[in-house]
C-alpha cells in the first residue's frame, strides 16, 4: 500500500481539557507526520501515536474473536450481583452514551474519572452553584485572570495562548497587556514566571486563604495573626481583593491543586463562593481546569441520562447518587463489587492498593487503545481505536463546549462505541433469556 | 402497509371543526388517511375508542428539556431528586430521575405518558446546539426541537445598529441552518449583554445597549421582521425585558407596541404582567386586563402563559441578570453560565408558596391570562417548564380552567390579598374540551407553523391521544388511555409499549452565500472554536430529523 499524503484541517486534539480544534494534521498512511498548531503535549499525542499491537480481543489472556469476547463480557456483567463501570474520560460521547445504557440494563454503578479529579468540584457546585462561562468570554473580556492550584504551563500549554492570557479580544484589544495574571500555588511552578503576581501559599492552606479573601471582599476586618501559617501577608491579600473588585471581568481557574488537596470540596466551595460574592461588585467567574480530553463530556452524558454527574448506582432499577458510596475507588476498596468494566482508563496503574487488589480478584472487562496494567489483568480485554485520531464523534471542552472530531486515518481496531453497541445488544439478549427462564 | 383504525371515539379536532363528534380515525404509514371507501380494506390494528375522547397529540411550545442550562440544573440539584418519584428501568425502557428537571429518557416517557407528542426547548445558545441535539437524541418518543438565543448575539446586534437588515436576515438563516434550530428566541433583548459587560441590566426598551449602539426596541423590531422576511414557520419568540419585576407590564406593553403589527409570540406572559413599583412589594398587582386587551385586538400576536404552580421547582433562564436577581431574593444557590458572543444563563432553586402574597398573585395572574384572552387560538398552555412548575402539572391547569368551583376553592386557600389585587374571583369562564384541545395542541401547532401537527385531518401526522371520558378531569388528563405516535401505540394503560426515537424538527432557511465570508471573518476574530467545527451535521438529528419548510415571500 502506498503511503498517500493527506492533510486534515481543523482536527481536534483530545489530549487535555483544552480540546484545541485548530490542529492541522499531515498524515502519511497510518502515521501522523506533522501536527501544526499543537503544543508539546499535543504533538506527542499525535506524532507518537501507534496503532495498538496484538489481538483485538482476549479472554483471560488468550486471543479471541470480538464475538466470543463480547459474549463473555456480557455474561460477566449479567451474572454479576454488583457490577461497576468506570472510566470514560478518554472516549467519545457516543461511546459514553452506550456505556450508561449498559450500566442501566445490568443495574451497575456508573462512575467516571471525575471521581478522582474534579469530583469534589462537582460536589461543591451542588453546594453553592457556579458562576462560569465559555472560554471565549475570557478571551474577549477578562482583564484579571487567576490560576489557583493549576500549572497550565505544563498541564494545559495552549490555555494561555488560545483562551486566557494572551489572545486579543473584543474588550481586551491589546491581549496580554490588558490583563493582570495571578498565580496561586504551593510551589513556584513553571507557570510562575508568566504571572504578574505569584502568591506562594503554604501547602494545605488553600481553604483558609480563600476564606480570608471572602471575608475581605465582604469588608470584614482580618488581622495579620489570622494569616499565620498561610504563607501570605494581609497586604498581599488586600491587594488581590482590590484588584478583584476593580476589574471589569475576573476569572479564577482552579485545578486539582485545589480539588484534590486537604479540604477537597470545601476548598472548591470556597473558590466558587468567592467568585459568586464578587458579582456584587463586578462580573467574576470560576472555572475548573479539567484534565482529560472528554471528562467534561462524561459528566454531561451521565448527568443527562441519570440526573447525576458521577458516582451513580442503578442497582435498584433507577439512579441513585452518593459519592463515597458509589464512587469506584471506594466501592472497590470495600470489596463490594463482584464484576467491573473499565473503559479508557487505567485504575490498576493509579488506584489505591486496596482498590487494585480487589479489582484484580474479580472478573472485569477492559477497553483500551493500548496494553495497560488494567488490560493485562482483565478477564476480557478489547483493543480499540483511538478517539480523535481514528474515531469520529463528539467531545466536550472543559467549559462544556461540544466539539466534533476529525479522525486522521482508520484503525485496524474497532471503536469503543462499536464494541459497546455489540455488548449492549448481547446484554439485552441475555437479560431477555434470563427473564424468560424465570417466568 | 400498516393501517390502524381507531373506532368509535369522540373526536376533538378544532382545526377541522370537529367538536365531540363520534368518528373513526384511520392511520396509514404514520399519517392520517381518509376512511377507505372499499369495504375490503382491513386495518391491521383496530383500537376500540368507544366512550373515549380523542385529541391530536399534545404540543408543548415552550419548555426547557435539553441543552447546557438544563443539564447544569440536573448537576446542581441532587436534592431535587432525593425524595422525588423516579422512573424505573423495564425490559423495554431506561430508568431516570424526575424532580423538577427530569433526565432525558424520563422526559420523553413522561411527555408521552401525558399524551404529548411534540415539545420545543425554548432557549439554546447556538454554540451549544450540538449538546442540545445529543440530549434530544436521548429524549425518546416525542418530536422535538429548539429555539436559538439571538437577542444578545453580537453579530445580530451589530447589524441592527447598522440597520443592515439584509445581513441580519442572512446571518439568522445561516445560524438556524448551522445549529439545526427551529426559531428565533429573544431573551431580555440587550439586557443580557449589558449584564455580561459589567453586571447591570436594561430597564427600558429605549435604553442604549452600551457599546452596541442600539436598543431593545430595535432588536425586537429587527428580528421580528427577520422571522417574517426569511419565512420562518414560527414568529419571533420573545421573552421581554424586566421579567418578574413589579411594574414590568409597561415594558411588556411597550414591547407589544414596538411590534407595529408584525407577527410575534410573547412567552411566559404571566411573568411580564405585573403592576406596582420595582422596590415596593406592597403595590404588586395584576395588569393582565390591560395586556389581554391588546392581545384581543391584535390577532398577529400570540402568547403562552408560564403558569406558576405551588411547590418546589427550578428556575432556569437565558436571562443572566434574572438569575442573579432570584439568587438575591431567595438567598439560594445560583449558577450562571455565559456563552461567548451569544448568550447568558441563570439557574436558581425556587419554591412557590400558597401563603406568599407574591407567589399566590403570580398563580392568579397566570389563570387570569387563560380566562381573559378571548380567542383560545392566541394563547398556549405552558408552565415554562420547569420555571413556573413542571409540565407534569398540565392536567392540574386543565382542571383549574374547566372547573371554576375547584378554582375558587384554591383561591380561598391562598394569600387573601390576592382577592383584591386580581380579578380572578370575578371570572366565571370555564374552558370546554374543544378549547382545551386548542390551547394544548391545535393552537401551539398553528403558532409553530406545524401544518401536520395539532389536528387529525387527512395528511396529518398520526399522533393521537385517547383519553377515558370522565368527570374527574385531573385523572382523565393525567393518565391517557392510549397514546399513538406516527400510527404506533407508544403508551397504553400508562405504560410505555414502544420506544420510538421521535424526530428533531428544524428549519433550513435560504441565505445569500456571498455573506458567509463576512460572518466567518467576524467569527474567527472572536470565537474559540473553528468556524468549520461550528455547524451541526445531520447525524445529530434524532430519528434522522424532519425539516419544516420556510415560506419566503
Amino acid at each position: 500500500m502506498q503511503n498517500e499524503l493527506k492533510v486534515v484541517s481543523n482536527a481536534t486534539c483530545t489530549f487535555c481539557g483544552c480540546v484545541c480544534d485548530d490542529i492541522e494534521l499531515t498524515v502519511e498512511g497510518n502515521h501522523i507526520t506533522k501536527a501544526k498548531n499543537a503544543c508539546v503535549l499535543g504533538k506527542a499525542w499525535f506524532l507518537n501515536h501507534q496503532a495498538g499491537e496484538g489481538p483485538v480481543a482476549r479472554i483471560r489472556g488468550k486471543e479471541a474473536t470480538v464475538e466470543e469476547a463480547v459474549e463473555e463480557a456480557a455474561r460477566i456483567l449479567v451474572d454479576a450481583k454488583f457490577p461497576i463501570i468506570y472510566g470514560l474520560s478518554d472516549t467519545t460521547c457516543e461511546a459514553q452514551r452506550v456505556t450508561v445504557a449498559i450500566a442501566d440494563w445490568v443495574g451497575a454503578s456508573i462512575d467516571t474519572t471525575t471521581s478522582v479529579c474534579h469530583g469534589p468540584s462537582g460536589m461543591a457546585f451542588q453546594g453553592v452553584g457556579e458562576i462560569t462561562c465559555s472560554l471565549g468570554e475570557v478571551r474577549n473580556r477578562a482583564d484579571l485572570v487567576i490560576f489557583w492550584g493549576s500549572n497550565p504551563a505544563e498541564s494545559h500549554p495552549r490555555h494561555w495562548g488560545r483562551y486566557s492570557t494572551m489572545p486579543k479580544g473584543l474588550f481586551v484589544p491589546n491581549g496580554r497587556k490588558d490583563r493582570t495574571v495571578v498565580l496561586v500555588d504551593v510551589r513556584r511552578t513553571k507557570s510562575a514566571p508568566a504571572a504578574d503576581i505569584f502568591l506562594q501559599i503554604k501547602p494545605r492552606k488553600d481553604f483558609e486563604v480563600l476564606w480570608m479573601l471572602r471575608a475581605l471582599v465582604k469588608g470584614l476586618t482580618i488581622n495579620e495573626a489570622d494569616l499565620i501559617d498561610t504563607g501570605v501577608t494581609l497586604e498581599q491579600l488586600q491587594n488581590l481583593v482590590d484588584r478583584m473588585k476593580a476589574c471589569k471581568f475576573g476569572v479564577l481557574f482552579f485545578g486539582m491543586g485545589l480539588s484534590m488537596t486537604r479540604g477537597k470540596h470545601l476548598n472548591v466551595e470556597a473558590a466558587l463562593a468567592l467568585a459568586r460574592d464578587l458579582n456584587a461588585f463586578t462580573r467574576f467567574y470560576a472555572n475548573p481546569m479539567r484534565g482529560h480530553g472528554n471528562v467534561t463530556g462524561a459528566d454531561n452524558v451521565v448527568s443527562w441520562q441519570t440526573g447525576y454527574p458521577f458516582g451513580v448506582n442503578l442497582g435498584r432499577g433507577y439512579p441513585r447518587f452518593n459519592p463515597g458510596e458509589f464512587t469506584t475507588t471506594d466501592t472497590l476498596a470495600r470489596k463490594e463489587a463482584d464484576a467491573a468494566m473499565i473503559i479508557a482508563s487505567d485504575p490498576m496503574g493509579n488506584f489505591s492498593q486496596a482498590a487494585r487488589e480487589h479489582l484484580a480478584s474479580i472478573p472485569y472487562i477492559a477497553l483500551d487503545t493500548k496494553e495497560t496494567s488494567t488490560t493485562r489483568a482483565a478477564a476480557v480485554a478489547f483493543t480499540t481505536a483511538t478517539y480523535g485520531i481514528n474515531v469520529p464523534g463528539t467531545v466536550y471542552r472543559m467549559d462544556d463546549v461540544p466539539i466534533p472530531l476529525r479522525p486522521a486515518f482508520e484503525s485496524p481496531y474497532p471503536s469503543d462505541e462499536k464494541i459497546l453497541r455489540a455488548l449492549e445488544k448481547k446484554v439485552l439478549h441475555l437479560l431477555q433469556a434470563k427473564l424468560q427462564a424465570s417466568n | 402497509m400498516a393501517i390502524t383504525r381507531i373506532k368509535g371515539g369522540k373526536i376533538y379536532d378544532p382545526v377541522n371543526g370537529i367538536n365531540g363528534e363520534v368518528r373513526d380515525i384511520w392511520i396509514k404509514d404514520g399519517k392520517i388517511i381518509a376512511p377507505p371507501i372499499e369495504a375490503d380494506i382491513l386495518p391491521e390494528k383496530v383500537i376500540d375508542a368507544t366512550g373515549r375522547i380523542i385529541m391530536p397529540g399534545g404540543v408543548d411550545m415552550h419548555c426547557h428539556i435539553a441543552g447546557p442550562k438544563v443539564n447544569l440544573a440536573r448537576k446542581m440539584r441532587p436534592e431535587d431528586k432525593r425524595y422525588a418519584p423516579h422512573v424505573s428501568r423495564t425490559a423495554l425502557t431506561r430508568s431516570g430521575t424526575i424532580g423538577s428537571v427530569p433526565s432525558t429518557f424520563a422526559t420523553g416517557y413522561l411527555y408521552a405518558g401525558l399524551g404529548y407528542t411534540t415539545a420545543f426547548d425554548a432557549a439554546v445558545p447556538p454554540l451549544s446546539a450540538r449538546h442540545a441535539h445529543e440530549e434530544l437524541q436521548d429524549t425518546p418518543i416525542i418530536d422535538k426541537g429548539f429555539y436559538l438565543l439571538m437577542g444578545n448575539n453580537h453579530y445580530a446586534l451589530e447589524q441592527i445598529a447598522k440597520k443592515d437588515y439584509e445581513k441580519l436576515n442572512s446571518f439568522t438563516a445561516w445560524l438556524l441552518e448551522s445549529a439545526k434550530g427551529y426559531a428565533i428566541k429573544l431573551v431580555n433583548p440587550g439586557g443580557v449583554e449589558v449584564w455580561k459587560s459589567g453586571g447591570a441590566n436594561i430597564s427600558e426598551i429605549d435604553q442604549d445597549i452600551g457599546h452596541f449602539n442600539c436598543t431593545p426596541r430595535q432588536i425586537i423590531q429587527g428580528l421580528s421582521q427577520t422571522a417574517m422576511d426569511i419565512g420562518l414557520p414560527h414568529a419571533v419568540h420573545i421573552h421581554c425585558n424586566n421579567l418578574g419585576i413589579p411594574g414590568n407590564w409597561r415594558t411588556t406593553q411597550a414591547t407589544m407596541d414596538a411590534l407595529e403589527g408584525r407577527r410575534a409570540h410573547l412567552t411566559h406572559i404571566q411573568f411580564h404582567s405585573y403592576g406596582g413599583e420595582p422596590d415596593d412589594q406592597g403595590k404588586f398587582c395584576s395588569k393582565v386586563q390591560e395586556l389581554a386587551d391588546f392581545v384581543n385586538s391584535h390577532p398577529e400576536v400570540t402568547v403562552d402563559v408560564g403558569q406558576v404552580l405551588f411547590g418546589e421547582t427550578t428556575s432556569m433562564t437565558g436571562d443572566g441578570p434574572l438569575g442573579y436577581y432570584l439568587h438575591k431574593v431567595t438567598g439560594k444557590k445560583w449558577t450562571s453560565a455565559d456563552t461567548e458572543m451569544e448568550a447568558g444563563c441563570g439557574i436558581v432553586p425556587m419554591v412557590y408558596k400558597e401563603k406568599s402574597f407574591v407567589n399566590a398573585l403570580q398563580w392568579a395572574i397566570g389563570l387570569e391570562w387563560y380566562l381573559l384572552v378571548k380567542d383560545p387560538w392566541q394563547i398556549a398552555m405552558s408552565t415554562d417548564h420547569p420555571n413556573g412548575g413542571s409540565f407534569l402539572a398540565y392536567p392540574e391547569i386543565i382542571q383549574l380552567l374547566m372547573d371554576r368551583t375547584y378554582r375558587q376553592e384554591i383561591l380561598k386557600r391562598v394569600h387573601p390579598r390576592v382577592l383584591e389585587r386580581s380579578c380572578l374571583k370575578d371570572l366565571d369562564r370555564e374552558y370546554t374540551l374543544n378549547e382545551i384541545a386548542i390551547i394544548t395542541r391545535a393552537g401551539p401547532a398553528r403558532m409553530l407553523g406545524l401544518k401536520n401537527k395539532g389536528h387529525l385531518g387527512i395528511g396529518a401526522d398520526g399522533d393521537v391521544t385517547i383519553y377515558n371520558e370522565s368527570s374527574n378531569i385531573l385523572a382523565m388528563f393525567e393518565l391517557p388511555y392510549m397514546v399513538i405516535k406516527y400510527g404506533k401505540v407508544v403508551v397504553e394503560k400508562s405504560e410505555i409499549r414502544l420506544q420510538v426515537p421521535g424526530n428533531t424538527l428544524h428549519v433550513s432557511p435560504s441565505f445569500d452565500p456571498g455573506l458567509v465570508g463576512g460572518i466567518r471573518k467576524w467569527f474567527e476574530s472572536y470565537y474559540t472554536i473553528q468556524f468549520e467545527n461550528y455547524p451541526v451535521t445531520d447525524e445529530y438529528l434524532s430519528g434522522g430529523g424532519t425539516m419544516i419548510p420556510c415560506n419566503k415571500k
